[in-house]
């Protein structure tokens, strides 16, 4: 085989590496590598900002369990990755994300379009690499899709000088990966195990938490099994949503300072809670004192997490599908249904003297006529936890949320990238006028490539969740949190083509999510909401 | 409380500021950093002096575990380590006082390796104490400078800290 470029090895290698989109935007210090794309089967969507760039491999990977794809050329463009780049770290997505640098002669003298992005995101990426060496290139590349996509997942960047995009070298034969540094564990010890399955037949009040580590190591089928087997409550993370159908009998719903009623008696009246790929952060734990007197059994891929956040009786490191399925095997069948009264506890909102159209029951009755079939991927705001507690969710990968970094502007790029990932699937974003607003231009692309998205938007113009935080904690001293000047959002459907509705009342509510459920075209539900309703209903 | 870490890392630029990076982001005290290639041109070791409690350093070790460059960490009971810093100091000198610092210099076992009329620079080698007691001794004729190198430690006996060796710590 004779000498192609690094840029065509580039694309080469990631196709080897199964990508068939990429996301992004070029720029003059990548363009020797979008060149090698043209003869390519890879797709490339043009976003209109980089952070949607990153977004859409995000909501592409969380949603087909594989490696989102993004690039950027140096400088600003590199650069406007950064906050999507740290919201997938902060979620452990793998992503690959490509940029290009400035000619290696000239790194480090401030040219035009120069920045240092290695260093830039070092401290929220899970590695990042400089490619100096031509030869090395295919070797990066296969190690960066290994590192994001084993171990606790997480984003790399790869940054790539354009002047080596031009280089010609061999195409590698063969490419073993050994990174000295990095050997995930993925076999719980085979002792703690045995521990924790002790902790757990004696226990009387056994509770279990899952995290996005459920969900990102597909342990779902392994969970579900095991609380049917020894009836143990579940309660969840907001990343863990969607790890068993929330209307399974035994999910209590998620946990925190937004969580519910029920999964928070649960959590207090416990004796053990088993942590499963949750870091238990401090939205979802606000108060420690819940876990001291409680025993602690915590699974997770990365060492670090256990004992970061709350004492651990037993820490597992492992995979979680693994370590499940080891303690599902060996754990005696029981019917011990502590959390009955719990279960029993009817929370169900009254709806019979209101007159007004509430978020809840938009949401519901969004879960009702689509029976759960659907990926939802949300905002970030008062809209992200209604959607949370009142959607039905019945399979992993179906709730796509940012929540780590809580970074507004992710879902409709997401729900963009879990569109390109499951063409088939109704993808449904839910967001409010605050977080639409950031990366809106999106709606750009979804004309573009015509993809029917479905997008609620719930419109209070404020910026609710500040706003009542105002209204609770400085007396309703209300300041910048009122969004004046909003656009007129069918007029901005009508510029983007997108199909449009308003509701503003609850007399056409099941018609109108009939209509956007029967849309063959991207849709705009605009949801009127008053600014006082609260998060919590 | 202090504690001493030894970590093999990957030697290639950009290490030293991912962990550095990793101190100062986390919040974690750093009191002083070794680093140097091993036999190994491959390799470099870190010697971290981390002043911190228990949980501290379980969560420096764990974080800086999961950087893909650091290859082995392992904590150093400084009983069964040999710990050595190297100083050079920078000492006012006159007529009267040079021979009282050579004197000093020699009870320490250190090294004068630098003479001028109104200066004596003297390399000092040892533990912490060791330098600090020798600081406190030559403070007063008037320390100009001092340029001291940080801790570096090894294991005492036939232990070792190399890329294959095994670390009970291990998880």
């Amino acid at each position: 085989m004779g000498k192609i470029t690094v840029a065509q090895a580039m694309v080469k290698a990631l196709q080897e590496e199964g990508v068939e989109y990429i996301f992004g935007i070029p720029g003059a210090a990548i363009y020797p590598f979008y060149d090698a794309l043209y003869n390519s089967d890879i797709k490339h969507i043009l976003v209109r900002n980089e952070q949607a760039a990153v977004h859409e491999a995000s909501g592409y990977a969380r949603s087909k369990d594989k490696v989102g794809v993004c690039v950027a050329t140096s400088g600003p463009g590199a650069t406007n990755l950064i906050t999507g780049i740290a919201t997938a770290y902060m979620d452990s997505v793998p992503i690959v994300a490509i940029t290009g640098q400035v000619m290696s002669s000239l790194i480090g003298r401030d040219v035009f379009q120069e920045v240092d992005i290695t260093g830039a995101t070092a401290p929220f990426c899970k590695h990042n690499f400089l490619v100096k060496d031509p030869k090395k290139i295919v070797e990066i590349i296969k190690k960066a899709f290994y590192i994001a996509s084993t171990g606790r997942k997480g984003p790399v960047l790869i940054d790539i000088p354009f002047d080596i995009q031009q280089q010609e070298i061999e195409y590698p034969q063969s490419i073993s990966i050994d990174i000295k540094g990095y050997k995930p564990t993925i076999k719980g010890h085979p002792l703690q195990i045995k521990k924790a399955i002790d902790l757990i037949e004696t226990a009387k009040k056994p509770l279990i938490c899952a995290g996005g580590g459920v969900i990102s190591s597909n342990a779902s089928d392994n969970l579900k099994k095991l609380i049917e087997k020894h009836k143990i409550p579940l309660i969840s993370t907001l990343m863990g949503i969607g790890s068993i159908p929330t209307d399974h009998p035994f999910y209590l719903g998620m946990i925190g300072s937004h969580g519910q009623k029920k999964a928070n008696i649960a959590l207090r009246e416990a004796e053990l809670l088993i942590v499963v790929g949750a870091r238990l952060g401090d939205r979802a734990l606000g108060d420690t004192k819940i876990t001291e007197k409680m025993k602690i059994i915590h699974i997770d891929i990365d060492p670090a997490e256990i004992g970061k956040n709350v004492g651990t009786d037993v820490p597992i490191v492992g995979d979680a599908k693994y370590i499940l399925g080891e303690i599902l095997n060996r754990i005696t069948e029981k019917d011990l249904c502590w959390a009955q009264e719990i279960i029993d506890e009817n929370t169900n909102k009254s709806v019979s003297n209101i007159d007004y159209l509430r978020p809840f029951e938009v949401l519901k009755e969004i879960s009702n006529i689509y029976k759960g079939e659907y990926i939802i991927t949300t905002d970030v705001g008062q809209h992200q936890i209604w959607a949370a507690h009142n959607t039905l969710i019945k399979k992993p990968r179906t709730f796509i949320s940012s929540g780590g970094l809580g970074t507004m502007g992710y879902g409709v790029p997401a729900a963009i990238g879990a569109k390109f990932a499951n063409p088939d699937e109704e993808v449904i974003v839910i967001t409010g006028d605050g977080s639409f607003q950031m990366l809106m231009q999106e709606l750009a692309t979804i004309k573009r490539e015509m993809i029917p998205i479905k997008i609620v938007l719930f419109n209070n113009s404020r910026l609710g969740m500040v706003y009542e935080i105002q209204k609770k904690r400085c007396s309703s001293r209300f300041i910048a949190t009122c969004l004046d000047g909003n656009p007129d959002f069918e007029l901005l459907a009508k510029a983007y083509s997108l199909e449009y509705l308003k509701l503003d009342n609850k007399d056409k509510l099941s018609e109108a999510i009939s209509i956007m459920k029967n849309s063959k075209k991207p849709f705009l539900l605009e949801v009127v909401t008053k600014p006082d309703e609260p998060t919590i209903t | 409380m202090k504690y001493t870490l030894s970590v093999l890392v990957e030697n290639h630029p950009g290490v030293l500021s991912r962990v550095a990076g990793l101190f100062s982001r986390r919040g974690f005290n750093i009191d002083s950093l070794a680093v140097g290639v091993t036999d190994d041109p491959n390799i470099s070791r870190m010697t971290i002096v981390v002043n911190g409690d228990d949980y501290i350093v379980e969560q420096v070790t764990k974080q800086l575990n999961k950087l893909i460059d650091v290859i082995k960490i392992k904590k150093l009971n400084p009983k069964e380590a040999v710990e050595r810093e190297l100083a050079l100091i920078k000492v006012s000198a006159n007529s009267q006082t040079r021979s009282e610092i050579i004197q000093i210099t020699e009870i320490f076992r250190a090294n004068i390796v630098d003479v001028s009329k109104e200066t004596l620079t003297i390399e000092i080698s040892g533990d912490e104490d060791k330098i600090s007691a020798f600081m406190e001794l030559v403070r007063q004729y008037g320390i100009k400078e001092v340029v001291q190198t940080g801790i570096i430690a090894i294991e005492r006996g036939n232990k070792v800290i190399t890329k294959n060796s095994k670390i009970e710590e291990d998880e």
